[in-house]
């Protein structure tokens, strides 16, 4: 009887802790409770429970923890300054595969917030224990473990290398090959946070031969699984010549362009980024990718999408433009220039207009065909207008005057240089002027629409410091024309000619 | 004799003169005809000297003069194609002239660029046409699959309300009155087969409860291959039954309730067969019985022989033991 009583109590007890672990963990869901629960004092109360004897209540004690340190990073710190965290590293290796689950999930919760806890998770030896769980058979596992992985490499080099020291990069590559989706997505996730940051982490990552089986994932009909797939292969290749080559032998070019013109804008926003990333190197790689006709689907990607996720397409096209005058040339013949116009015009951000108007300088800056190709698209009027416009940023400014000035100093097409000299700068204005006394003295027909389209007039009226370089090309314009137009279209001719008739006497 | 002796000796003499005289004579000629016959040799041999001189004269100036020919000829070949003038002796001429001809046609070549502009163009449209291709078949594949779910889904909707079907006496909600038309579900409930409880097919999940008669399956391109339906082969083990509605029978056939009347009513008209089967015994029993037993008798006992008699008799003991 009284055995049976006793037994009760404790029963009694046991079904009380359950009821408010479980509480707790439901309460943790939303936002708005965090706070609440921490008044309350929540983390000293759940952190006995960690320990308690029945498993399924630890778990879900850990699982509350976890919700916890999740919403808010107060809660993640307390975790960290309780001393859990080494508790919950210890009991990783030992315990049942929920405790596992929700034990990485706490981890990664911690983890996420800021390098600092990071390092915390990494001093209590939690990055042992996290790829111990990557060897599990249960997927659910592996995948906690290593999306924590993730979390914590995704801060800084010397974190990720931490991840990659305990040996976590050959059991993701495994997991990469497991049927679950959600597992492949986490894994690639975590290769990409870890090959981002430096040169060493991306060798080592391709060492382990990640890259043949990213690119088998290429074709998956999963969304997200191509998102993360594309985002790994950007940041292995952006760090160095060999490493794009080895992106590039894996021959994803001429695959990776169907996933151009998938329905998801981020999984288009990542093959762009991958093709700018590898394009930037060297220009036999950008050559590459022009030939599988890359340029073509970059620039339908840019007519389709809108705001931010057209950056990546922009600086792609001036990459490659910056290399040589063909690959400049391919970029034109391929209809580039009226596409970046578009942009131009439509894009309101500061940022994405720098980027389109330093792609239309690459572009222009090679050759007399190159800068004609840019002034017929009516280019050089907005970027002077955005050079002008006070509420331009430093960075938009700067840029468009080195497009300018490096435009300017090849365009020899003379009908759309006339509207800047009405409106340039003076420093801007020096290189147009230059440009017309370069080509003036040769070509008799562009100085007849000179005159007749009122330029001739316009420099006359240019006032300049004599011994300045731009009085020189304006001398060296006016020693074309004979001299009764000049002095006929020179200001206060009117004038001049008036008094001249009042002295006059007639005979 | 004598005479002759003196002939002889005169003549001997005069002949001794005589040689004596050409003797001296000849001696005296003899150095201005050697310096003639001299002469005259010495002008022959110069002569034939002469003409072989200048045969062999000829002859050099014919080989002289082709061989000049042909050295000229060389040296004006040469002059042409190197212009072997002061400017190409030297060797930075030399240089200058293959550098330009080598950067212009391997480096810089020109022709090989435009050529390269045009078919980048055209691969681009390629690419272009090929990824407006892809693009296309995804969507469709995509819109199918959707069509394909949100029909199953109705498909088990109508399952599910296969009691809202609308009866002779009442229309049904989707059948309403005052539509022109029934509703596409009054439709898709007209197709179902009745409900059956789930629980043995619950197994095989809700592919099984799909009651998609072949009709509507034809209706789609596509097999349905997705990973929700099994496919609706395996509903083939559960027969539909057939539709109540009555048909009309062939034939003069009458109902069944007046077959029941008339034989209620006319139990004799019922028979088929007018006379029993038994209808001939009978006749011959009655007759048997109707004629006088003594005429049988003596017919059967007049003069006949006795064994006959015998044979009569054991007959008739027969038909009372039958």
């Amino acid at each position: 009887m009284s055995q049976r009583h006793v037994v009760q109590v404790f029963e009694q007890y046991q079904k009380a802790r359950m009821q408010f672990v479980q509480t707790v963990a439901d309460l943790a869901n939303r936002p708005q409770n965090i706070e609440l629960l921490q008044n309350a004092g929540v983390m000293s109360l759940l952190r006995p429970l960690m320990l308690d004897v029945v498993p399924s209540i630890q778990h879900t004690a850990a699982l509350a923890l976890g919700r916890l340190a999740d919403n808010s990073e107060d809660l993640a710190e307390a975790v960290v300054k309780e001393d859990i965290l080494p508790q919950l590293a210890h009991s990783l290796a030992l315990q049942n595969r929920f405790y596992k689950k929700a034990a990485a999930f706490v981890l990664r919760a911690v983890a996420k917030h800021s390098p600092e806890l990071s390092q915390a998770v990494v001093a209590c030896r939690g990055v042992d224990a996290l790829v111990l769980c990557l060897e599990e058979f249960d997927p659910g596992v592996k995948e906690a473990a290593a999306w924590a992985l993730g979390n914590i490499a995704r801060h800084n080099a010397a974190l990720s290398q931490s991840v990659v020291d305990a040996g976590a990069v050959p059991l993701l590559v495994l997991s990469l090959l497991e049927p679950e989706m959600a597992l492949k997505r986490i894994a690639a996730s975590t290769l990409s946070d870890i090959s981002k940051h430096t040169p060493e982490l991306a060798q080592t990552v391709v060492d382990t031969g990640a890259i043949a089986h990213l690119a088998q994932m290429i074709l998956s009909p999963d969304t997200k699984l191509k998102r993360q797939v594309f985002a790994a292969l950007t940041q292995i290749s952006k760090h160095s010549v060999s490493l794009a080559e080895m992106v590039i032998e894996a021959e994803i070019f001429p695959a990776a362009m169907s996933c151009l013109r998938d329905p998801d804008e981020y999984v288009k926003k990542n093959v762009v980024t991958l093709m700018r990333e590898v394009v930037k190197h060297t220009p036999e790689l950008a050559q590459v990718i022009v030939n599988c006709g890359g340029l073509e689907a970059v620039i339908d990607y840019l007519g389709n999408c809108h705001g931010n996720v057209r950056l990546p397409g922009i600086m792609m096209l001036g990459y490659v433009a910056a290399h040589s005058e063909s690959l400049a040339m391919a970029v034109i013949v391929s209809k580039g220039v009226p596409q970046l116009a578009l942009c131009l015009s439509e894009e309101s951000e500061d940022h994405i207009k720098a980027a389109t108007v330093w792609s239309v300088g690459q572009i222009g800056h090679h050759t007399p065909e190159h800068a004609k190709a840019v002034t017929i698209a009516n280019l050089l009027p907005k970027i002077l207008e955005l050079y002008m416009n006070a509420s331009s940023s430093e960075d938009l400014q700067t840029k468009s005057k080195k497009a300018l000035k490096s435009v300017l100093q090849k365009c020899t097409y003379l009908p759309s240089l006339e509207p800047l000299l009405y409106e340039a700068p003076s420093n801007i204005l020096k290189h147009v002027v230059c440009q017309f006394s370069k080509v003036l003295p040769h070509d008799s027909k562009a100085r007849r629409l000179f005159v007749t389209s009122g330029g001739l007039k316009k420099v006359q009226e240019i006032e300049a410091e004599p011994g300045s370089p731009l009085q020189e090309y304006i001398n060296a314009i006016n020693g074309c024309f004979p001299e009764e137009i000049v002095r006929y279209y020179s200001p206060g001719y009117s004038e001049a000619l008036l008094e001249r008739l009042d002295d006059y006497q007639p005979a | 004799d004598m005479a002759e002796l003196l002939k002889i000796k005169r003549e001997f003499e005069e002949f001794q003169k005589e040689y004596y005289y050409t003797n001296r004579e000849a001696d005296e000629n003899r150095e201005k005809e050697n310096q003639a016959v001299t002469q005259i040799q010495s002008w022959f041999r110069g002569c034939k000297v002469r003409a072989y001189l200048s045969h062999l004269h000829k002859k050099a100036i014919i080989i002289q003069k082709i061989w000049r020919g042909f050295t000229a000829r060389a040296l004006s070949y040469l002059n042409v194609t190197f212009k072997l003038h002061k400017n190409f002796c030297n060797p930075t001429q030399i240089q200058r002239t293959w550098r330009g001809f080598f950067v212009r046609k391997y480096i810089h070549n020109f022709y090989a660029r435009k050529k390269y502009m045009e078919g980048l163009v055209m691969k681009n449209e390629l690419v272009r046409r090929e990824l407006d291709q892809l693009e296309d078949l995804q969507k469709r594949e995509r819109d199918c699959l959707d069509m394909v779910k949100e029909h199953t889904a109705k498909v088990y909707q109508a399952h599910r309300l296969h009691h809202l079907l609308s009866t002779k006496q009442c229309p049904g909600v989707f059948n309403s009155p005052f539509r022109p038309a029934p509703h596409e579900m009054e439709l898709l409930l007209r197709q179902q087969v009745k409900y059956q409880a789930p629980t043995r097919l619950a197994s095989r999940g809700k592919a099984c409860l799909l009651g998609i008669p072949s009709s509507t399956s034809s209706s789609f391109p596509v097999t349905l291959g997705s990973p929700l339906i099994k496919t609706s082969r395996t509903y083939s083990s559960r027969p539909i039954l057939p539709p109540i509605a009555n048909k009309t029978q062939q034939g003069l056939y009458r109902e069944a309730g007046e077959a029941w009347e008339q034989r209620l009513h006319c139990r004799e008209l019922m028979l088929c067969l007018q006379t029993s089967y038994m209808h001939l015994e009978e006749a011959q029993n009655q007759l048997r019985e109707l004629e006088p037993v003594r005429l049988r008798f003596v017919q059967e006992f007049s003069v006949r022989p006795v064994w006959i008699i015998l044979l009569d008799w054991i007959q008739y003991i027969r038909t009372f033991i039958h």
